[in-house]
């Protein structure tokens, strides 16, 4: 079947808006009286549960809870609950579910979708009073902490034994485990390391009728359907999770990094297919282009090729044989695929500051535009050129520029479109843009979602990716752990209904598998 | 192809209608595993053939009834691999052939000696297309690394033994054949294995493999070629030639092993085979019988005579649980109403109860085969 073009910004839909946020659900008003009654009816019933300090719910104690990173979408909850103990947790999703209250789950609020933002008739649960690391064990070589530990203290705890927790989003330093389980964040490392799923032995925690669940174990494998696989990426729709047991990997001994640049995008995309084809795996493998490479050389001066298309980093880890080995072989392939100029990191002091322009391209973007996107999808990566062009062409029909940041090492693109909000008609524009590049990625064989989440921010996009039926086997699959719909509601999976109303039709991935079926 | 699949979702379709639960097959290498078979045979080997591979994206898609022997050629060819291993049991409408389909490694779970190093088959599936029992051909996940739009369906696949539909195709990372290995051998007691294992496994060390049966333990490097030759150097033991070092790998992932042939032996006569899976560093069991430890210690195979019961409890008290792999008569081990899987939570119970549901409504596939309540 063939996809509909994209409509015209015009006719985009209007989702969202820094001015006018869209609350998941309910959509409609909520009349304030029937609220506050609401309201109180909640704090009688967890003031029973949970110690005074422990409950917020005037409007500004609850304000700082009305969004997570992804700031366009606001929403202040009816109750914030910050329970202490796996007691108070069980306990205050027991009333929730005899109140038939919603549930949000929060960590740190770094979220990039909008997946902790809060429910207007809804609890917000704060787990970030669970900060213990409970357990670092280095001959099994695992740690054991609570849900709202931040992904950086486990590394820095289990520091001490040569050992480190592998998955770094880029918001290490605050994001916390018990978020990077409900998002299955990546990081720059996870060709060779993997995901969160990868490295998360066992969750424990409650189900929204405040039984205590625990999904994997501490041996390889556990009993039965592998509902760790489900539980790890489903954005607190499924249970809530108070504690996480993690593997740890031996910290390599050394880290070196190759900076190639490239006279085109395509014959970056190219290095890296081919590096790859090589039989290397690298540690991180990641572009930048033209654009991107300016602003963020205007902001670290980390000494970029500002001629070059497009730089690649390339690294290696392990030890200095296996490092020495690997760099001479990346060396290799990258000069025989066209690398206009290449330098490989002396020192760890190099080696940062090659990283720090990619670690930088977020703040870099906001000195040089007053607003931006930041997207987050995945294509094949052989079709990176294509998605490159594409994006170019849209720059000039949405009037917008874009900036480009890749996880080539596993085809995950951040396009940061640039807009500035004040300008009438811009951030629809610059929504119309993303949602294109959205669905061109799934149009070339991708996802509308590598590592950032749905949330509510992909919602519409959700409904290209997947067929009706698709769609509904899953909202099944969330009945089957909730099944009165209380744990985050209206997130991840649109409901038939939402989907009509956006009225994208479902563009299916670019190699459809039967695609002669009927699929509606 | 769209014929075979079509003729799969009428048959599904009829069989709705008709109230008949469906008994999913490929090759029926693995029909020995989990709970006895019921239902009319669904034969998956019409949906054959790779869909598309290609070796710079780390991605092979193949149909459920591609022969795994085809998808590991391909892979070959490239010098590629399915790095999880999984076992090549006999095929037995076909004798001296080996291996099953790929729907059925997916289906069944079940990985070889690399698991503790690279990770387990869930861990290699990036999406599937699934037949649901609403007769539903519905895709999950994708060709892609990294992927989190939606539920994970695919990979909760892994392992699921059929019991949620059948598995149409299946999208798999794959990854380069490491460049060089060694197998080295100490001779040590259970205990001092364990111990080692666990010593190697917190430095950065390329062991890929353990084996410890009666007082040997075997372990294989794998990685980049200076760090396999620095590491056997540091490590020591005896260095076992590479080509009966990879006969000794086949025996252990296909379960040739001279093990496993004495455990067939043993089996006629009434034993069991019991595959536990415990934390890695767990002290000894005190189980009579003859055992394998690999995995660095977190898997623990046992040929015993002893109760179920008292199997399951040891295992449980270590953290971990027992499966009845292969026995002559399952249900004389175990006893009525006992599972071959270590029973589950109440919780856990519910949960699984109501996926079926929501997967399989009328109970069609596979009914049985994970938990008799299933």
């Amino acid at each position: 079947m063939n996809a509909p073009l994209p409509r015209a910004a015009a006719d985009a839909p209007v989702s969202a808006g820094v001015d006018r946020p869209l609350p998941a659900s309910p959509p409609a008003a909520v009349d304030a009286a029937a609220r506050r009654q609401r309201q109180s009816e909640v704090v009688a019933a967890l003031s029973k549960l949970l110690p005074r300090s422990a409950l917020l719910w005037q409007d500004e104690d609850t304000t700082p809870y009305e969004c997570d990173g992804l700031t366009a979408y606001r929403e202040r909850p009816l109750v914030v609950a910050l329970p202490e103990t796996d007691e108070q947790v069980a306990a205050v999703l027991r009333a929730c579910r005899r109140l038939a209250v919603p549930v949000v789950a929060r960590g740190a609020g770094t979220g990039l979708s909008g997946g902790a933002m809060p429910h207007a008739m809804g609890v917000t649960l704060s787990l970030a009073r669970f900060n213990r690391i409970l357990a670092v064990d280095r001959r099994a070589r695992i740690a054991r902490v609570q849900c709202g530990v931040r992904n950086l203290a486990i590394s820095e705890a289990a520091s001490p034994h040569g050992l480190y927790y592998a998955p770094d989003p880029s918001s290490q330093i605050a994001c916390t485990i018990g978020g990077n389980v409900a998002e299955n964040s990546g990081g720059v490392h996870c060709l060779k390391y993997g995901l969160t799923l990868h490295n998360v032995l066992r969750v424990r925690g409650y189900t929204i009728d405040g039984d205590a669940v625990e999904f994997g174990s501490e041996a390889l494998d556990a009993p039965g359907l592998d509902l760790l696989a489900l539980v790890v990426g489903s954005e607190g729709m499924l249970a809530v999770v108070t504690e996480v047991t993690v593997k740890l990997v031996p910290k390599p001994q050394l880290a070196r990094c190759i900076m190639a640049s490239f006279a085109s995008v395509q014959a970056a995309g190219e290095a890296v297919a081919q590096v790859i084809a090589e039989g290397i795996i690298p540690a991180g493998l990641e572009m930048m282009d033209r654009p991107m490479t300016a602003a963020v050389e205007d902001f670290v001066r980390a000494g970029y090729d500002l001629k070059a298309a497009a730089i690649l980093l390339c690294e290696s880890d392990g030890t200095p044989e296996e490092v020495d080995e690997e760099i001479r072989r990346m060396t290799e392939v990258l000069s025989g695929c066209g690398a206009t100029r290449l330098e490989v990191s002396r020192d760890e002091a190099q080696r940062l500051r090659f990283w720090s322009g990619r670690k930088n391209a977020f703040p870099a973007s906001g000195r040089i535009s007053p607003d931006y996107m930041c997207m987050d999808s995945t294509i094949p990566r052989k079709r990176l050129a294509d998605i490159l062009t594409a994006i170019a062409d849209m720059e000039s029909r949405y009037e917008l520029r874009c900036v480009n940041v890749f996880h080539a090492g596993d085809g995950n693109l951040h396009p940061l479109i640039l807009f500035d909000a004040n300008q009438p008609g811009e951030l629809a524009r610059a929504e119309a843009f993303g949602a294109e590049i959205l669905e061109t990625s799934v149009r070339l064989g991708g996802t509308v979602t590598g590592e950032h989440g749905v949330g509510i921010e992909k919602l519409a996009s959700m409904c290209v990716q997947f067929s009706p039926e698709e769609r509904e086997q899953m909202l099944a699959l969330k009945q089957a752990f909730d099944p009165a719909g209380l744990l985050n509601p209206g997130k991840v999976i649109p409901t038939l209904h939402r989907c009509a109303e956006y009225g994208r039709m479902h563009v299916k991935k670019g190699l459809l598998p039967f695609a002669e079926l009927p699929r509606f | 192809m769209s014929k075979a699949l079509n003729s799969l979702v009428d048959r599904v379709r009829a069989a709705r209608e008709a109230h008949t639960p469906l008994a999913i097959r490929g090759a029926g290498t693995k029909s020995f595993y989990g709970e006895a078979i019921r239902g009319a045979t669904l034969d998956t080997r019409e949906l054959s053939g790779i869909s598309s591979y290609e070796p710079s994206e780390l991605v092979l898609t193949a149909r459920a009834g591609t022969p795994l022997a085809d998808v590991e050629a391909a892979l070959a060819e490239r010098g590629q691999c399915l790095p999880f291993e999984p076992p090549r049991y006999p095929d037995p409408e076909r004798p001296g052939q080996r291996g099953g389909t790929i729907g059925g490694v997916v289906a069944a779970g079940l990985a070889g000696p690399a698991r503790a190093a690279v990770g387990n088959v869930r861990d290699f599936v990036l999406g599937a297309t699934l037949l649901n029992g609403r007769a539903e051909v519905l895709s999950f996940g994708g060709q892609v690394m990294k992927n989190v739009a939606g539920y994970d369906v695919s990979r909760a696949l892994a392992g699921s033994l059929g019991v949620l539909g059948l598995i149409c195709e299946v999208s798999l990372k794959v990854l380069p054949v490491l460049p060089a290995t060694a197998t080295l051998r100490f001779d040590c007691g259970e205990a001092e294995a364990i111990e080692r294992l666990q010593g190697w496994g917190g430095q950065p060390l390329p062991v890929h493999a353990s084996a410890w049966w009666q007082g040997a333990l075997v372990v294989r490097l794998s990685g980049a070629v200076a760090a396999v030759n620095s590491a056997a150097s540091k490590m020591g033991g005896e260095v076992i030639d590479p080509y009966l070092a990879q006969r000794f790998w086949n025996g252990m992932r296909d379960q040739t092993d001279e093990f496993f042939a004495e455990a067939r032996r043993s089996l006629a006569d009434g034993a069991a085979l019991w595959r536990i899976g415990l934390p890695a560093g767990a002290a000894p069991l005190p189980l009579s019988g003859e055992q394998l430890i690999e995995w660095g210690g977190a898997q623990r195979w046992w040929v015993t005579r002893e109760p179920a019961e008292r199997v399951r409890s040891l295992a449980a008290r270590s953290g971990g649980h027992a499966t009845l792999f292969r026995a002559r008569d399952k249900a004389a081990v175990l006893g009525v109403g006992v599972s071959v899987f270590t029973p589950l939570a109440a919780p856990l119970a519910r949960i699984h109860r109501e996926l079926k549901q929501a997967f399989d409504p009328d109970g069609l596939f596979n009914p049985g085969r994970l938990y008799p309540e299933l």
